[in-house]
């Protein structure tokens, strides 16, 4: 009885298991396509962002603190050099190596046929021309945080640097990580422009402080550790990480860092200045490219950030 | 007169013993004449940022210790001083020895360069401060790194 009966319920069951999992994977890869998805910019966003007076001269001080020659400049650039977006610099990861690309205004090798809406939308949702998500080695998951005054600000002023006809292989990477669609997966995770920290409003230097760090400055990127699919541990915000470019370690900036602990806002805005520690040690590693950018800002700008490190939870 | 002679012989030899035992690690020896080239450094940015009068002894001399110092310094690369006492080398420097020299060079070629014409003022100071100090980042960046 039990084996005469038995096959047929058993295939039944098979049949209603087979049924519910394609079910599933049907279900799953809607979701999947629906979760990969690009999201772009709102409408009404981008047509904000296309409604200001943007002000190059202005979005000369977003470019240093954003950063971009730090990635988008030739190797070791140095002066005027910095300002020429040619690519090509190969950042080493654990996916693979990205190469980055060229950012200048030639129409063709660079960005110079883009639109604001198009900037806006890599900018701010990390999402390309034709659609297709970006990698968040360009970090998109700080600037999503920019304002609409700088993000046209910054495109007028990247108009008004020199045009590099240089053009770059792609990126190297290891599959699946090859796939762009996977990134949208990434962003449902990790993209989000929620605040980092939660400071006691009121106090505009702090705010301006945090914007920069949280912001175009993207220090959160470096300093901030990882897990395996590469999100921010966001719980220990700028508690210091492993180097990504092999040994040794970004170092913790929050008050509760050994080093920096015992500095002053004042010696941590002198640093930025400077590249000097109290004890007049230089700065070194990737730490270069950022103070040479900072030290481009308003001294302002630099007390600000400051006194953000300063307030942070200490890690 | 003789004995003198011999004991100062002496003391000298001692010196030179302690000398080379404090000079057995070429980490710690390195290390010490980094922390001279900021020292130093320190003495003149104090200045440029106004904290201390301009003394022109004193930015000679701080001159003279970076220059000194750096001569010394790519010497103490042997092999097998890649690791331990707490070192910031980078292994790179053992990758690109000739490019890491240069580096030493430059600085000191800088620094003597202000000593042959050494500044007279503060105006004079803060002119030469910044493309010296240049030197400190364009080395570090590639050549030392953070462990902790
Ligand atoms: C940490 C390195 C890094 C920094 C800093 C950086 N970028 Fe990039 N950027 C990249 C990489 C890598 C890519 C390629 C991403 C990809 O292929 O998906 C990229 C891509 C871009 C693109 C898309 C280009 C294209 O052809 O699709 C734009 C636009 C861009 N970056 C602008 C900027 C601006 C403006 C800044 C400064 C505010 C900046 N980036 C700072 C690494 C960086
Ligand atoms: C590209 C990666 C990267 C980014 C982005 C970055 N940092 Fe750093 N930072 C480092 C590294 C590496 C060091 C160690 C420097 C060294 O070796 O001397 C460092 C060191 C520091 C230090 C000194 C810490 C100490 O104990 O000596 C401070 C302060 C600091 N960073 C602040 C910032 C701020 C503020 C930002 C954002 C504006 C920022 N960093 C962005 C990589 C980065
Ligand atoms: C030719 C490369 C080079 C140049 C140029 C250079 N440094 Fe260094 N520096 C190093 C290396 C390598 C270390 C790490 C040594 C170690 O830990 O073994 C270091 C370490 C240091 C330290 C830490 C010493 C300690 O252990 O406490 C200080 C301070 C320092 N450097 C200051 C400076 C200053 C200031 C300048 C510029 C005037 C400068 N350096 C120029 C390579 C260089």
């Amino acid at each position: 009885m039990a084996a005469a009966n038995g096959r047929p319920v058993a295939k039944r069951r098979v049949r209603l298991l087979g049924g519910l999992a394609v079910a599933a994977l049907i279900a799953g890869l809607g979701v999947f396509w629906a979760v990969t998805a690009p999201r772009a910019v709102s409408a009404e966003r981008l047509a904000a962002i296309e409604a200001i007076e943007a002000d190059p001269a202005r979005g000369e001080r977003v470019f240093w603190a954003g950063g971009c020659a730090s990635c988008h400049a030739e190797k070791e650039a140095s002066g005027d050099d910095r300002k020429r977006l040619s690519g090509g610099l190969r950042l080493t990861s654990d996916f693979g190596t990205f190469v980055v690309p060229n950012i200048s205004p030639h129409p063709d090798a660079g960005i110079g046929q883009w639109t604001l809406d198009q900037f806006s939308n890599a900018m701010l949702a990390g999402i390309a021309p034709g659609g297709s998500h970006l990698y968040p080695s360009f970090p998109y998951a700080s600037y999503v945080r920019m304002s609409d005054q700088d993000i046209a600000d910054l495109f007028a002023h990247i108009k008004t640097l020199p045009a590099s006809d240089a053009t770059h292989p792609d990126h190297e990477l290891k599959f699946p990580f090859s796939w762009r669609r996977l990134l949208g997966g990434w962003k449902f995770l990790f993209f989000d422009d929620a605040p980092r920290t939660e400071l006691a409003d009121g106090d505009a230097q702090l705010q301006r402080g945090q914007y920069l760090v949280e912001g175009p400055g993207h220090c959160g990127e470096c300093h901030t550790p990882r897990n395996l699919l590469g999100g921010l541990k966001t719980d220990q915000w700028l508690a210091g990480a492993p180097n990504p470019e092999g040994e040794g370690r970004v170092p913790n900036i929050t008050p509760g860092s050994p080093s920096l602990k015992s500095w002053s806002a004042a010696d941590i805005a002198y640093y930025l200045e400077s590249g000097f520690t109290p004890d007049f040690d230089s700065v070194g590693g990737s730490m270069v490219a950022v103070q040479k950018n900072m030290a481009e800002l308003p001294s302002a700008d630099r007390e600000a950030i400051a006194a953000y490190l300063k307030t942070v939870p200490a890690r | 007169m003789k004995l003198r002679l011999i004991f100062t012989a002496a003391a000298f030899g001692i010196g030179c013993a302690t000398l080379a035992f404090a000079a057995d690690e070429p980490q710690k020896e390195r290390q010490e004449l980094m922390k001279g080239v900021g020292g130093a450094t320190g003495t003149m940015a104090k200045m440029v940022k106004g904290e201390e009068p301009f003394d022109q002894a004193a930015v000679i001399a701080a001159l003279e210790t970076i220059s000194a110092n750096v001569e010394k310094f790519p010497e103490l690369f042997p092999e097998g001083s890649e690791t331990g006492m707490e070192t910031e080398a980078a292994p790179a420097i053992w990758e690109n020895m000739e490019d890491f020299r240069a580096k030493a060079d430059k600085l000191q070629s800088d620094a003597d360069a202000i000593l042959a014409d050494p500044p007279a003022d503060l105006d004079g100071l803060k002119a030469v401060f910044g493309p010296l100090t240049k030197n400190c980042g364009a080395c570090h960046e590639t050549y030392r790194i953070k462990k902790s």
